[in-house]
């Protein structure tokens, strides 16, 4: 019997696939190409179909005067045509150079650099313990759904995925921030880390441990319960099915059936959610940035916006759309991987 | 699955929250002498004194670099700072400054007039260079150094604000180095400075760093350094205030305000605004050419339509009910604050719905059939009100003031756009009301000039418009203010340009509003208010606030707001419940599936 099914799966040889993937790879970066370009494009046009003149906007209230505004408008290039102004930002964009900030006069890439790092380490954080938590209790409530256990997670979850995430932030920041009652203020209220740093490694680690406590909580107590939500659907529909029958029929514990069957194939889906949402996170954290004063790239994006600073939210734009473009790739990716059904087709 | 889950989560908590002693022994004892924390809810666009113009920025840069002259905290008068005493030619166009001798820069080199010829003329060279403060040289035409002590700047014509020239004055042998002023960030530690602080720390978008500077010419500050931190959230610079985190917090809200009312150690700080909050009525809106420009109502040309408006606004309950009664009702142009400049109208235009309606039916804008005034012309009076989107006080006072108007029977359509949007609008003379407002300086000419004809945009559609005011009788009068060398003379020339303005009522003053911040009592004392009695403690025109700060006892031995081991136990206690709880349920689940095998 084995050496049957050994000769049948013959045919296939491993180069044809092999092939079929670099194909199947190749396709999906060439489209994750062409849409990094209409990335771009768009991220030129988007910002100068905005009304306003940003110069002028800039220097609102300021004593400045006609001359110096001129200049201004002369140093961000925005005194020449708007086809010479594109040409020029696609020029510098493949050079990698993203342009200069008008509020900061600095590179943009350099500030969006420097602001990376600390929304990494945040939505990062949070998104990790949120996929941990929603998997997990999706996983539990759909295994006993419409047990206790069901009922209170998803109706909890549910409850602070509507609650707007500034208000939960403030309420957040002044239970255990400010300290109510007998509830001692516990974390800072607002930054990354202290302003007098400690000396020394670890100390500056925790400090800045200490500070993402509060923004972490709050973005979790809003996010995992989309993913809650995704693993418990996607584990009903696997619980019906017949191989966990026959894994029962083994002898298998009820434990092992759920951690080693049912789950490995209802995480599918989800981890194509986790993919696609890691590209948009970078842009959810702007309410939770602005709550715990995060000087993260959500926080740069609103002070963009406000001036507005075009090649600022030019840079944001591409780096943030070229993320979630990445992440899609990534995502198809890893689905083919997981799914045999995907690779034959 | 579960347990390796529950396991990692109790490994990311205890990792998390475990933190707290380690860092508590670092936050706990400050510095010796005292920090001084302001939280500051501006951005802070550059730190080069060339280029930073958002208020944030110049607040810093006061403290860091010397101006030739400063305002007094008393009353706002000039007083002599690097330059020590001034002269000036019969034909008023040349002056010579006395720079104050034994200054230091904070690396030991003496401060000359060389520095101070130094930048004004990087000023007047380098675009870059001009970004922040280049109004302030525009009417210069040369500036030399004959010495170290004596700094000559000739202006093309005679100007009566060549006192107030309050722009930093930097270093020569530091700055002649830098080639490209438009891209320098000037955050290479430690900056070199002269002022009562020098910069030692900048982390973009989190704090500033400031430390006192033992050889400030008046004697060195008494807090020991200075320190701004950024929030992003006013809620969140209160909150920190109340626990301790910060000094003092400004641009408070009313309500934000009211809560810290009887907190221990907390005082309240309510000071005269520099800011006045003005109504513009669109009186035909004309660009530098003369040519009509935008969609103006044609009723609002009348003067007369202008004025029993500004009879139909109620502004006292627009400080009481918009402000919180934080502020004051509106009248002259220059606000309070400066009570030199200040200006009350002696016939005011007090709020009288019946006398306006009388104003409007003797002008002939009788009421159409549908309830409407009507222009002789016949046209309704259907004004277009653009606010800001963004800001709550413009939304509550355009309901306001379309039910006032109502009364009038004139129909008012309130359209919040973007700041960009308003910006655009009035520069294309795009609308019938348009809320506006300015911050004032302690020297009122730039905002007077606002309201001249030649404020008015170029046919491009350049120009910093207000209220397209161009009156002849009033630029005569702001021409005259400018070329006036005699304070008293010059005040009075302020007084009747702001009461010509007054009588045209393009832009009707609606209100001032009060500057509310508050400090720790229990750590800081002695703020300098500036003007003395009403005034403000931060964002002055000086350092006064800064500098005249007294550490207490409690600032000085170090106690923070915080009690660390309390939080350190909770904490302990908190890790310990989660983990015999993870514990626990890992126990029972393993429990039953014994059993259930």
């Amino acid at each position: 019997m084995s050496e049957l099914l050994a000769t049948v799966a013959e045919p296939a040889p491993p180069s044809g696939g092999g092939r079929r993937t670099a194909r199947y790879l190749g396709s999906k970066l060439g489209d994750g190409l062409v849409s990094l370009f209409l990335v771009a494009v768009l991220g030129f046009f988007l910002f100068r179909v905005m009304p306003g003149d940003p110069v002028r906007t800039m220097t609102r209230g300021a004593p400045v005067s006609e001359q110096q505004i001129a200049a201004l408008r002369e140093r961000f290039g925005l005194d020449q045509p708007v086809w010479k102004q594109f040409l020029d930002f696609l020029g510098n964009l493949l050079r990698g150079d993203l342009g200069t900030s008008y509020t900061y006069s600095r590179p943009v890439g350099e500030l969006i650099l420097e602001r990376i790092g600390p929304t990494v380490l945040l939505v990062g954080t949070a998104t990790g313990i949120a996929v941990l938590l929603g998997l997990w209790m999706g996983a539990r409530a759909a295994w006993r759904h419409g047990g206790a256990f069901d009922k209170t997670s998803t109706s909890i979850a549910l409850t602070l995925w509507s609650v707007p995430t500034f208000w939960l932030g403030l309420i957040v920041l002044m239970v255990f921030g400010v300290g109510v009652g007998v509830i001692p203020g516990l974390f800072p209220v607002g930054g990354i880390s202290s302003p007098d740093l400690p000396a020394g490694l670890l100390p500056q680690i925790l400090d800045v441990a200490h500070h993402l406590v509060l923004p972490v909580l709050t973005m979790v107590a809003v996010i995992y319960a989309e993913y809650l939500m995704v693993m418990r659907s996607s584990l009903l529909e696997e619980m019906g099915e017949d191989y966990l029958t026959t894994a029962r029929a083994k002898g298998l514990r009820e434990d092992l059936v759920r951690r080693r069957h049912a789950v490995p194939n209802a995480l599918l889906p989800t981890v194509t959610l986790i993919f696609l949402r890691l590209g948009l996170v970078v842009a959810g954290a702007i309410t939770v940035e602005t709550v715990f004063s995060w000087p993260g790239l959500g926080l740069l994006t609103y002070e963009a916006l406000r001036v507005p600073d075009l090649p600022l939210l030019q840079g944001i734009f591409i780096v943030l759309a070229g993320s979630v473009v990445v992440m899609n790739v990534l995502a198809d990716v890893l689905h083919r991987v997981l799914d045999p059904r995907v690779r034959e087709s | 699955m579960g347990r390796r889950l529950a396991a990692l989560w109790a490994v990311l908590l205890v990792g998390l929250l475990a933190p707290m002693p380690a860092s508590a022994q670092d936050d706990g004892a400050r510095p010796e002498g005292a920090t001084l924390r302001i939280g500051l809810q501006q951005q802070i666009d550059s730190l080069n004194p060339f280029l930073g113009y958002s208020l944030a920025a110049s607040d810093i840069l006061r403290v860091i670099y010397p101006t030739l002259t400063t305002y007094s905290p008393e009353d706002f008068s000039v007083k002599p700072e690097l330059a020590e005493g001034w002269t000036s030619s019969p034909d008023k166009l040349t002056w010579t400054f006395h720079i104050r001798p034994g200054v230091k820069w904070s690396d030991g080199q003496p401060v000359t007039a060389h520095d101070a010829a130094y930048t004004f003329n990087r000023m007047m060279t380098d675009p870059a260079a001009s970004t922040a403060n280049g109004n302030f040289v525009k009417n210069f035409d040369t500036v030399t150094a004959p010495d170290d002590a004596t700094l000559v700047i000739r202006t093309k014509t005679p100007q009566a604000t060549m006192l107030a020239i309050d722009a930093p004055i930097v270093p020569e042998h530091v700055w002649s180095k830098i080639a490209d002023v438009a891209n320098f960030a000037n955050d290479q530690m430690p900056v070199v400075g002269s002022g009562p602080f020098t910069l030692t720390g900048y982390r973009a978008e989190r704090d500033v760093t400031l430390t006192a500077n033992p050889n400030f010419w008046r004697g060195p500050p008494k807090v020991a350094k200075l320190q701004f931190v950024q929030y992003k959230n006013s809620d969140a610079a209160v909150q920190a205030l109340r626990k301790g985190d910060v000094d003092v917090v400004q641009k408070l809200t009313p309500a934000q305000f009211n809560a810290l009312a009887g907190k221990a150690d907390i005082k309240q700080v309510r000071g005269h605004g520099r800011r006045f909050f003005e109504l513009v009525l669109n009186p035909g809106a004309t660009n530098s050419e003369n040519q009509p420009i935008g969609t103006g109502n044609p009723a609002l040309k009348d003067v007369r339509v202008r004025q029993a408006i500004d009879r139909a606004i109620d502004k006292n309950v627009l400080v009481d009910r918009v402000l919180g009664g934080y502020g004051q009702a509106g009248g002259g142009y220059l606000p309070p604050i400066f009570h030199d400049f200040h200006w009350t109208p002696p016939k005011p235009r007090t709020f009288d719905p019946a006398a306006a309606n009388r104003m409007l039916d003797e002008a002939g804008y009788a009421r159409g059939a549908d309830g409407i005034r009507r222009t002789p012309q016949g046209e309704p009076l259907n004004l277009k009100f653009v606010l800001h989107g963004g800001e709550s006080y413009d939304a509550q006072v355009g309901e306001f003031v379309k039910r006032w108007l109502a009364d009038l029977a004139i129909n008012v359509e309130l359209q919040p756009v973007s700041d960009n949007q308003l910006n655009d609008r009035t520069t294309a003379g795009d609308f019938d009301m348009v809320i506006s407002g300015w911050s004032a300086n302690p020297d009122p000419d730039y905002v007077l000039r606002l309201q001249t004809c030649g404020a008015r945009p170029d046919p491009n559609g350049g120009g910093n418009v207000d209220s397209y005011l161009c009156d002849q009788q009033y630029d005569d009068l702001y021409h005259r203010q400018l070329a006036e060398f005699d304070p008293a003379k010059r005040v009075e020339l302020v007084k009747q340009a702001q009461a010509r303005f007054y009588d045209q009522a393009t832009g009707l003053i609606l209100f001032y509003q009060n500057s509310l911040e508050a400090y720790r009592a229990d750590r800081f004392s002695g703020f300098t208010r500036q003007p003395k009695t009403d005034g403000v403690v931060v964002a002055q025109q000086g350092y006064w606030g800064y500098y005249g700060a007294q550490p207490t006892e409690a600032a000085m031995s170090g106690s923070s707001g915080t009690d660390y081991t309390s939080v350190a136990l909770v904490l302990g206690g908190v890790v310990v419940f989660v983990g015999a709880a993870v514990t626990l349920v890992v126990a029972r689940r393993r429990a039953t599936a014994d059993f259930r095998e």
